[in-house]
């Protein structure tokens, strides 16, 4: 077994109001940052976790995000490659 | 009847359930810790408002896992009934007993003031005291009261009767300006397809004294204790 590093970003769904996101925009706007079409406030999560091999930890952890870490209803995931921690 | 009210870390409308059930409704209540294992033969359990671990990652995530949600999901799944508001709506919606889920209120406050809400079913365990149609004023007090679901689920809910409270304003209409936090189809209660699990935002067990301003939340509770048999 060894150690294993994972960030996982978490997003809210796409298509669903995100007013946060939204108010984040505005203030970017009143800077100055006219081009700005969207932003998106999420959650950034790292896990280390023991596993025999990084496709392992890889697996422990898309599990972590449907059971726990990412609201299967609103919001969407990704995990970054596993690296040894 | 006993009312079984669950206490998680940040629960803080734990009090405010057991004094409505025992004080105004004259009914026994106790108190359940979420740590426990036993429901220790509550007929009814509610989950109270509160921030249940700091609604850290979401809220009620981390509550949804509490050791006592195994016994809360057993007695909900064999019929019994369950009621939660606020944060116990959230738990509740995490744990999978009610469809969909809560998000920050669509403009970013904390939306603490009485609301109205209209009784949308008035058949149910929950509401058969109320009229159809009746609109109740009961105070809100959440940052994450938004109710999304998908639109397969929204639709099931509304054919199915499962509705039970929309926010609207004083005259019982639908608005946008009387919905406190964005939540979809202005839907503030929601019943499981069994009808025995309610989540609500408004919290009716601090509107149960004229002394707070609304006795408004009291049917809610002599509903249940006319359809409930112990």
């Amino acid at each position: 077994m060894s150690t294993f590093r994972i960030a996982v970003h978490i997003t809210p769904r796409k298509g669903l109001l995100d007013p946060q996101g939204n108010a984040v925009k505005g203030a970017l706007h009143t800077l100055g940052f006219a081009p700005v079409r969207e932003v998106h406030v999420g959650r950034y999560v790292i896990v280390e976790t023991e596993a025999s091999d990084a496709t392992a930890a890889e697996h422990a952890v898309t599990d972590m995000c449907r059971k726990l870490l990412a609201n299967p209803v609103t919001e969407d995931f990704e995990i970054e490659t596993a690296v040894p921690a | 009847m006993k009312f079984g009210i669950v206490t998680f870390p940040g629960s803080n409308g734990d009090y405010d359930a057991y004094h409505a059930v025992t004080e105004n409704l004259g009914e026994d209540a106790t108190y359940l810790w979420h740590k426990d294992h036993d429901l220790q033969g509550s007929d009814v359990i509610i989950l109270p408002g509160g921030f249940s671990y700091g609604d850290y990652l979401r809220s009620g995530a981390i509550a949804r896992f509490s050791p006592i949600m195994s016994e809360v999901i057993s007695h909900a799944k064999s019929g019994g009934p369950v009621i939660a508001f606020c944060n116990g709506f959230q738990i509740a919606c995490e744990a999978g007993l009610l469809p969909g889920a809560l998000l920050r209120n669509s403009r970013l406050q904390f939306v603490s003031a009485p609301v109205r809400v209209r009784v949308e079913n008035a058949d149910t365990i929950f509401t058969n005291r109320y009229q159809p149609g009746q609109v109740l004023k009961i105070p809100v007090a959440h940052g994450d009261g938004r109710y999304v679901a998908t639109g397969e689920d929204l639709d099931e809910l509304e054919g199915e009767g499962r509705v039970t409270f929309r926010y609207t304003d004083a005259d019982g209409n639908v608005s946008d300006a009387a919905n406190p936090n964005g939540s979809e189809r202005n839907i503030a209660g929601i019943m499981n397809e069994g009808g025995n699990v309610l989540g609500m935002m408004p919290h009716p067990e601090r509107a149960c004294s004229p002394l707070v301003g609304s006795v408004d939340g009291v049917r809610l509770f002599e509903s249940i204790l006319s359809k409930v048999a112990v």
